[in-house]
């Protein structure tokens, strides 16, 4: 007897087998690292990948545009878990680094939320990357 | 430089925020919007809500 899914209420499930594409499967996850987007742009989801893109960069930009600081290394557990949150930005913090953008001392009160924003964007650039690789292994339906 | 009230960080913050959170955490596009703007409400009114408190507490 043939069985037919045609016409019934449930839209067929995608598995993880054909959600995965050759090659390396942490490639997502490491290019979305890098650069907020970058995974999503190798799974072909220009649009999600273009607003996280647009998301974490512009976040990380207004966080230097009002005077955040970048953190160099750790001298207290505050500062450690800064250092973690902007590493999360990949290259975009190695970038500030190199060319000295972020102020040294916070100086003034949007110098505060500066830094928390770079923070911030480095965790969201994180929580996308992990997305891009939930999409590459088919935890999450393409 | 930015020279950003505090209003317009918490926007700024709440709209950054919530695009990522309604792409990553759902998985149909009306259903990521729909999230993104619960988030968004509930990141401006708590931020209100709270300062408001805050306020009444300092009095």
């Amino acid at each position: 007897m043939l069985y037919s899914q045609k016409g019934m209420a449930t839209a067929p499930v995608k598995t993880a087998g054909q959600n995965s594409l050759q090659g390396f499967v942490y490639l997502p996850l490491i290019a979305g690292w890098l650069f907020p987007g970058a995974g999503h742009f190798l799974l072909r989801k220009w649009g999600r990948g273009a607003l996280l893109c647009a998301s974490i960069v512009g976040m990380f930009v207004i966080g230097l545009a009002m005077h955040g600081k970048l953190y160099t290394g750790a001298q207290d557990i505050l500062d450690m878990l800064g250092f973690v949150g902007d590493l999360g930005n990949g290259l975009l913090f190695f970038f500030g680094r190199i060319f000295g953008l972020g102020a040294d001392q916070v100086q003034v009160t949007t110098g505060d939320y500066g830094t928390k924003f770079i923070v911030v964007a480095g965790l969201l650039n994180v929580i996308a990357a992990v997305d891009a690789h939930n999409l590459r292994t088919g935890r999450k339906p393409l | 430089m930015i020279h950003a009230s505090h209003f317009t960080a918490v926007l700024l913050f709440a709209l950054f925020a919530s695009t990522v959170f309604g792409i990553t955490m759902r998985e149909t596009p009306r259903r990521m919007f729909r999230y993104g703007l619960y988030c968004f409400a509930l990141f401006v009114s708590s931020a209100i809500v709270i300062s408001w408190v805050m306020f009444l507490i300092a009095r």
